[in-house]
């Protein structure tokens, strides 16, 4: 088995998922200069929500084809996160909208642990298992294997990510977004509802969200309270590569931070001669984000943000 | 009461020693009134003061938001365990051990700060998030090849702090009294704290401190009036990281064992929340802050035991409540006391001044240089 | 008398757009120096450039000799060179005393282990500190508002602070971005005053200001500026005579 393609294919599979993760932060980032530390919960509680309907559903007709049960799944968690993003930003942000920057800042922490809490009275310490009703064809590419759950998460990715840019790029709401995150104030002027898009950017970015809640916790098999954290921080350092506050950006730093992961859990172990091991996976994207925030703290595609007063 | 305060104020040199006795016999006190365990919770408050001044001087003097403070905790725990137990063989005395536990959580603190601290606050935060699960990763990771930290089984039999030959983890018999381990630990906690207080007011009190409420109040003035922002930022972030790997060699000798889990992100959040909650920039509050979270678990703990007697068996188990409750506190504090329950009377304006229009002049200067 | 400022052929582009096209000016030791020109000409962009806020495009910026270029706003300050801001930056939250003592930042050498071991060093450090600051506040007119908070001092004062602190770096030269806009006469006259004052103390004035009466009346020489280019420099009356000058503010503004 060659193992560069394979890891090539499961950086990108693992990439597709924190480029979606990534568009939450950087939109919100876009339009109000605010790490939504939150984003990562939300991506957590749309795993956890369509396990709880995956779950009911199968107990009540086992027979149904597994992609179906999922996808009805997914069809719950993303209003579900889609409601909550709603609240998180109208209850914990929008009070503070005008104040010092470190409290909203402390506010997203809060909402994090938060979610993280309820999440865990809800649903348990435990992992919560995924189960494995989706088909489970694998195919062989380049002398690497590729799953058809693999496939799906790229192809399902994919669509999101254009669906999202039509969204920007091609409607109303989509303009009206771009004029905020340019100028709240001009914006407002030209008749464009702030608050509203505020809201809508916050709530799109959680139904995107739920989608890689779902496909995360279907790639790994297991949900988890505690998922969100680390998946969030990753792809914020994914958002942060490709330029935070650019879309494309978040999406090719999406796609490169997981390529560097898995290429970097599979070689490190040949890199330092031993010492160092696959399960340091988990450390290259924080490697990877003070190094762009050194070099390069526009991110490969963003506009300036470091000041150096 | 009023008078009696008023009486006090009047006759400071009483109220000092008053105060200096009250703190001394606080643990007999405690001790007798609710136990001995609660000694060692008084333990751990101090422990958190020790933290949460630290963190405080970052945060709240010079507003840079560190959220990976508990990663310097930790470098100075695992020094104090390295140094100190039969994992290498190693007893250096406590007085050798904490100046090497602090100077090693300070340099990471300059290393890990030279880089990131000329970038906005929002993004330190991350980077100091990232750098706290980089130190535990590797915690837990260094165990092989070369057995450094001992993975997660963590570092044992760590030696206690001995003064005068007598090891703190003994009883003390004076004068035919027994003074308990936990009281030992107390009185050189206390002598700590006061020290790093001390440390802190003069700080705050002094041109560094004036420079460090500057650059919070507003960067660019600051700069144009000749303060290298960098470089005091960088001072106040690894001051912050120094006390920290002072509480955490404290730590490792009160426990007598570290392992990762010990020096989880709640810790680092619970910490915040302590100097949110009290005070940002405020010493007493976030004295308040400090005692109120660490007393307040330990006290929900009855919660647990009034359901077992009630209902029979627990329903919600405290402990899952409390970062539950402490998220909220934060929230709630941030939107309507961001200043905290004693505010500074300096941190209280700028924190409740809502018009924001020097933070927005600021980015607009940052985004025309673009 | 020698020059003290030299501003030689400074450029400044956001992007597309041309902020400050080869802009040189000299100002000379001891001298007031005022810059004018209509809304958006350039000014404060030029203020921001020598003072290390914007990065230079192209060209120089000299003091006494010194290249100003690159340098870091407070290496700026040290060099000599101190400046007010046009919308007012004082540290709102501190009180005046605090503000200009904040200002004796760069002059004064205390760090961490002097302000916690409060050396005899330290001690008299701060106490000179403070001295100096309460002689500043006297000496710009804010005795007795050394406890007010700067941000609760009314307009006026909140000028003059901003002036006390910057006062307190020890400047060569002090560059005021339109202090004394919103002013009532009175307090214009005061402000010119002051400025005479400070002019007999030995320091070098470089004054962006719209009130064309009272520029024509302090300073020694004047540069236009407009869309980014210096239209004339030279004596206040010869200035104000200027064909392109008067073209430039279209007749409006006394010019």
């Amino acid at each position: 088995m060659d193992i560069l393609t394979q890891q090539l294919i499961n950086g990108l599979v693992l990439g597709s998922i924190y480029a979606l993760v990534a568009l939450g932060y950087t939109m919100v980032y876009g339009i109000l200069e605010l790490i939504n530390f939150a984003h990562g919960e939300v991506t957590m509680i749309g795993a956890m929500v369509a396990l709880t309907v995956i779950g009911l559903l199968l107990g009540m007709a086992p027979e149904l084809p597994g992609l179906m049960v999922v996808f009805s799944g997914l069809l719950v968690a993303i209003p579900a996160c889609m409601a909550l993003a709603f609240a998180i930003e109208k209850v914990a942000y929008r009070p503070l909208r005008r104040a010092p920057r470190l409290a909203p800042l402390i506010t997203a922490i809060g909402v994090s642990i938060i979610l993280q809490n309820v999440a865990m009275l809800v649903w348990g310490r435990q992992y919560v298992a995924f189960p494995a009703i989706l088909p489970q064809g694998q195919y062989e590419v380049f002398g690497a294997h590729i799953t058809d759950l693999q496939l799906v998460i790229v192809a399902l990715s994919l669509t999101t990510m254009a669906g999202l840019w039509l969204l920007v790029e091609r409607t109303r709401l989509g303009r009206a977004m771009r004029a905020t995150a340019q100028s709240k104030e001009v914006a407002a002027l030209m008749g464009v509802n702030v608050d509203r898009v505020i809201s809508a950017t916050f709530v799109i970015g959680a139904a995107i969200a739920a989608i890689a809640g779902v496909m995360v916790s279907a790639y790994y098999g297991l949900a988890h309270y505690h998922m969100g954290f680390l998946l969030g921080l990753k792809a914020f350092a994914a958002a942060v590569l490709g330029g935070i506050g650019n879309i494309a950006g978040a999406m090719l730093g999406g796609l490169l931070l997981g390529i560097i992961e898995a290429l970097g859990a599979g070689y490190i172990g040949d890199l330092t001669g031993g010492f160092l091991g696959s399960h340091y996976q988990d450390v290259f994207a924080f490697f990877v984000l003070i190094l762009v925030l050194v070099f390069r703290p526009s991110g490969l595609l963003g506009e300036r943000v470091a000041n150096r007063a | 009461m009023r008078t009696a305060l008023d009486a006090l104020r009047a006759r400071p040199r009483l109220a000092f020693a008053l105060l200096a006795a009250l703190l001394v016999a606080l643990p007999f006190l405690v001790g007798a009134g609710l136990g001995n365990s609660w000694v060692r919770v008084l333990d751990f408050v101090l422990l958190y003061i020790l933290l949460a001044l630290g963190l405080n001087i970052v945060v709240g003097y010079a507003g840079l938001l560190d959220l990976g403070f508990i990663a310097f905790y930790a470098i100075g725990a695992y020094v104090y365990a390295l140094l100190a137990s039969p994992h290498f063989g190693l007893h250096l005395p406590f007085w050798a051990i904490l100046p090497i536990s602090m100077a090693l959580a300070g340099l990471f603190g300059v290393l890990l700060g030279t880089p990131t601290l000329r970038l906005r606050g929002d993004y330190l935060a991350i980077v100091t998030l990232g750098f706290h699960e980089i130190i535990r990763i590797f915690l837990n990771n260094l165990n092989a090849p070369y057995n450094l930290t001992n993975g997660p089984q963590g570092i044992n039999l760590i030696d206690p702090i001995t003064i005068g030959g007598h090891a703190l983890s003994r009883p003390l018999e004076l004068f035919g009294v027994t003074v308990p381990s936990t009281y030992l630990y107390y009185y050189v906690f206390l002598a700590f704290t006061l020290l790093v207080m001390a440390v802190a007011i003069r700080l705050q009190d002094s041109r560094l401190g004036r420079a460090w409420a500057a650059l919070r109040e507003d960067e660019v003035a600051a700069a144009a009036m000749g303060i290298n922002t960098r470089n005091v930022k960088l001072l106040a972030f690894a001051m912050g990281a120094t006390f920290a790997g002072l509480a955490g060699g404290l730590f490792a000798s009160f426990q007598g064992f570290v392992s990762p889990e010990s020096f989880s992100l709640w810790e680092s959040f619970l910490v915040l929340c302590m100097i949110v909650l009290g005070g940002m920039g405020h010493i007493p509050g976030v004295i308040l802050g400090a005692a109120l979270l660490t007393v307040i678990p330990e006290a929900l703990r009855y919660l647990g035991d009034l359901q077992r007697a009630t209902l029979g068996h627990v329903v919600l188990d405290p402990a899952d409540l409390r970062m539950l409750l402490f998220g909220i506190a934060l929230v709630i504090m941030m939107i309507y006391r961001p200043a905290g329950l004693i505010p500074s009377r300096q941190r209280k304006r700028e924190l409740t001044a809502r018009d924001g229009v020097a933070e927005q002049e600021q980015a607009s200067l940052y985004d025309a240089k673009a | 008398m020698a020059d003290l400022l030299q501003v030689q052929g400074v450029t400044k582009r956001f992007g597309g757009l041309i902020a400050l096209e080869d802009v040189s000016l000299s100002v000379r030791d001891g001298e007031i120096y005022g810059l004018i020109g209509p809304n958006g000409a350039g000014k404060t962009t030029l203020f921001n450039c020598m003072t290390g806020l914007y990065d230079l495009t192209g060209g120089e910026v000299r003091l006494g000799g010194v290249l100003l270029n690159g340098l870091k706003p407070h290496r700026i300050v040290e060099a000599g060179f101190a400046r007010t801001f046009q919308n007012i930056r004082l540290f709102a939250n501190m009180t005046a005393l605090e503000n200009v003592m904040v200002g004796r930042h760069v002059r004064t050498r205390i760090g961490l282990v002097g302000a916690i071991l409060r050396t005899p060093r330290a001690r008299a450090e701060e106490a000179a500190i403070r001295d100096r600051a309460v002689a500043l506040l006297d000496h710009v007119g804010l005795r007795g508002k050394a406890r007010t908070l700067a941000g609760h001092l009314s307009y006026g004062d909140q000028r003059r602070l901003e002036i006390a602190r910057a006062l307190a770096t020890e400047p060569r030269l002090l560059a005021l971005d339109e202090p004394v806009a919103g002013m009532n006469p009175t307090e214009r006259r005061q402000m010119a005053d002051l400025f005479q004052r400070l002019r007999a103390d030995g320091l070098t004035l470089l004054l962006i200001e719209h009130d064309v009466k009272l520029v024509m009346g302090l300073c020694d020489r004047v540069a236009v500026l407009d869309y980014g280019r210096k239209i004339a420099e030279g004596e206040p009356a010869r200035v104000r005579a200027d064909p392109a000058v008067i073209a430039a503010y279209l007749g409006g503004e006394a010019a």
